[in-house]
């Protein structure tokens, strides 16, 4: 009996701490963004200059929330086909065969492989071959960062959508089969159209993840702090000029990346409600 | 419907086994008939074949990979296994434990999913028909008329079962399979089916997979009853009820077991 409390007493405390943690960093965030909101006001968040010179100091994230957005849709949308595919493969077509478990073994392996590795493949493998095309001259920017993006996001997609795809009851699937419907027509027409709402919140947690990415984009945008002009033009991710620039950043400018940082999460959180409600009403 | 003289028998079963894994046998050595416009009741305890055997009358059974059938079963004269699954099942449509509708589809695109998911195109002066000809059958008409565009789903259960009935004969199929098809419903809608295949045998031959034994001796013609995977005994259901030749019939018909 009392050992029961004392357990208790334990997860307690420790669900406390996990809560205090959290909103210790919200607030944090918010304390550190202060001076560069009270500086700058909105129009830190619509402003794309960034400039330490001191004197004529001026911060806005307009250019690395584009440089987020723009590298993380278009992850998204060379992810959709290849998960999609994937999915369907490993829990329809191919679901309870052995083929169909080293497949899924192997996309969980590849959602365990840190992003740094991630970056230095894209780093020495990706970049080199982007040059040799003569798409771009050194490999950075926004496209290489995107594909190493999207290849970071496909496992996690992929194991999502299986996940929800496998949760289509069999008889939907009975009933369109007993009115002769070929395999193709029950996926089609029963479960695409069953999952649907599921898969697409499962595109929208793996959009979630690339917003967020920090450390292979870092290795492989071209952190250079402007709007990307182009899709082979380098330019810089909310998360990578976190990463680059708060080892020297002190008063306004490190106000200004805790700004950054706390936009990102306002953005990642919201997408990530966002998806987990869907899923939740699929459930 | 069909050229050729109907014989009295529309499936003739010969010598079927079926085994989900090898050597381990679900139905072993089963011969029977199923008569034309006629409801015959395959009855026995859970887990003796019964669901198998049934689905084994369409095929459905394939859909398990590694499933092993031998002999034949004879649909007017034919092998079944010579067919087409898709000619095979627009014949003989099935109906399930569970209703269930497709939720992503109206009440009026559930009649006609099967022309639909066959990508059968149809005017839409005859899909009307076959939708509101199919609904009377099941005497779900008068109930749905008004709601046509609101997805199957928010029908009742019993509506529901009904719907997927009509979904089922929509194709005019010339057998429907049912496998307990009362058992998720309440007594006011098991009734309610029960009258409806008794209405439906006048132009469909039906195979009822049941439970319940009154329910089989209430709407049955014929009666199978199966026990480990055989068919123990089979005929006229007031023969097999008043006079089981079987001692394990007997059993199971007083409740012995399952
Ligand atoms: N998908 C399956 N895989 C393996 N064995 C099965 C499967 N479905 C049924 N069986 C087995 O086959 C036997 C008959 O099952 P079933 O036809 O469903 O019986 P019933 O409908 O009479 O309850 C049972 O022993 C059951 O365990
Ligand atoms: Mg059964």
């Amino acid at each position: 009996m009392s050992g029961d409390r004392i357990t208790k007493a334990l997860l307690f405390i420790s669900s406390l701490t996990i809560l205090l943690l959290g909103a210790g960093i919200v607030l944090s965030l918010f304390g550190g963004a202060i001076p560069a909101f009270r500086e700058f006001g909105l129009k830190f968040i619509v402003s794309p200059a960034w400039n330490p010179t001191t004197g004529s100091e001026e911060y806005g994230a307009l250019s690395f929330i584009a440089g987020t957005v723009i590298t993380s849709i278009l992850a998204l949308i060379i992810c959709i086909p290849m998960a999609f595919s994937t999915s369907l493969f490993i829990a329809e077509y191919y679901n309870g065969t052995r083929t169909s478990s080293i497949l899924r073994s192997l996309v969980d392996l590849l959602a365990g492989i840190p992003s740094i590795v991630y970056g230095f493949w894209g780093f020495y493998a990706l970049r080199p071959l982007l040059v040799a095309t003569g798409l771009s001259d050194q490999g950075f920017g926004v496209f290489t960062a995107s594909l190493v993006l999207a290849i970071m996001i496909v496992p996690y997609a992929t194991s999502l959508s299986a996940e929800i795809i496998s949760m289509v009851p069999a008889e939907l699937k009975e009933a369109a089969y007993s009115l002769g419907a070929t395999r193709r027509e029950v996926i089609f027409s029963v479960v695409i159209p069953s999952a649907r709402s599921g898969i697409i919140a499962s595109f929208i947690l793996a959009l979630g993840r690339a917003l967020g990415e920090t450390m292979a984009v870092t290795m492989l945008i071209g952190n250079a702090n402007v709007i990307p002009k182009g899709l082979f033009a380098p330019g810089n991710t909310m998360a990578s000029v976190i990463a680059n620039q708060f080892g020297e950043a002190s008063g306004l400018k490190l106000s200004a990346l805790i700004a950054v940082g706390l936009l990102l999460f306002l953005i990642t959180a919201i997408v990530n409600a966002l998806g987990k409600l869907i899923i939740k009403r699929f459930a | 419907m069909n050229n050729t003289p109907q014989s009295e028998n529309v499936l003739e079963i010969r010598d079927l086994f079926i085994a989900y894994e090898p050597g381990r046998y679900a139905v072993k050595d089963v011969s029977a008939h199923v008569r034309r416009n006629s409801i015959t009741a395959i009855m026995g305890p859970s887990g003796c074949g019964k669901s198998t055997l049934l689905r084994a009358m369409n095929r459905m059974h394939e859909l398990y990979p590694n499933i092993e059938t031998k002999g034949d079963i004879l649909l007017d004269g034919q092998s079944i296994f010579s067919m087409s699954v898709i000619e095979l099942r627009r014949k003989v449509g099935m109906v399930f434990q569970r209703p269930n509708p497709f939720p992503n589809m109206t009440i009026y695109e559930n009649v006609v999913a099967g022309f639909s998911l066959n990508d059968i195109r149809l005017k839409k002066s005859q899909r009307d028909d076959i939708v509101e000809n199919a609904l009377r059958n099941v005497a779900l008409w008068d109930e749905v008329k008004e709601s046509l565009y609101r997805k199957g789903t928010f029908l009742s259960g019993g509506q529901q079962q009904r719907l997927c009935v009509a979904r089922a004969i929509a194709f005019n199929p010339e057998v429907l399979l049912l496998d307990e098809p009362t058992s998720a419903l309440d007594p006011i809608a098991t009734s309610k089916i029960e009258d409806l295949l008794g209405e439906l045998k006048k132009k469909y031959t039906l195979v009822l997979v049941t439970h319940n034994m009154s329910q089989a001796a209430r709407i049955s013609d014929d009666s199978m009853f199966m026990y480990l995977g055989e068919l123990v005994e089979s005929g006229h259901t007031n023969t097999l009820f008043t006079t089981p030749k079987d001692p394990r019939t007997e059993a199971y018909l007083t409740g012995k077991f399952g």
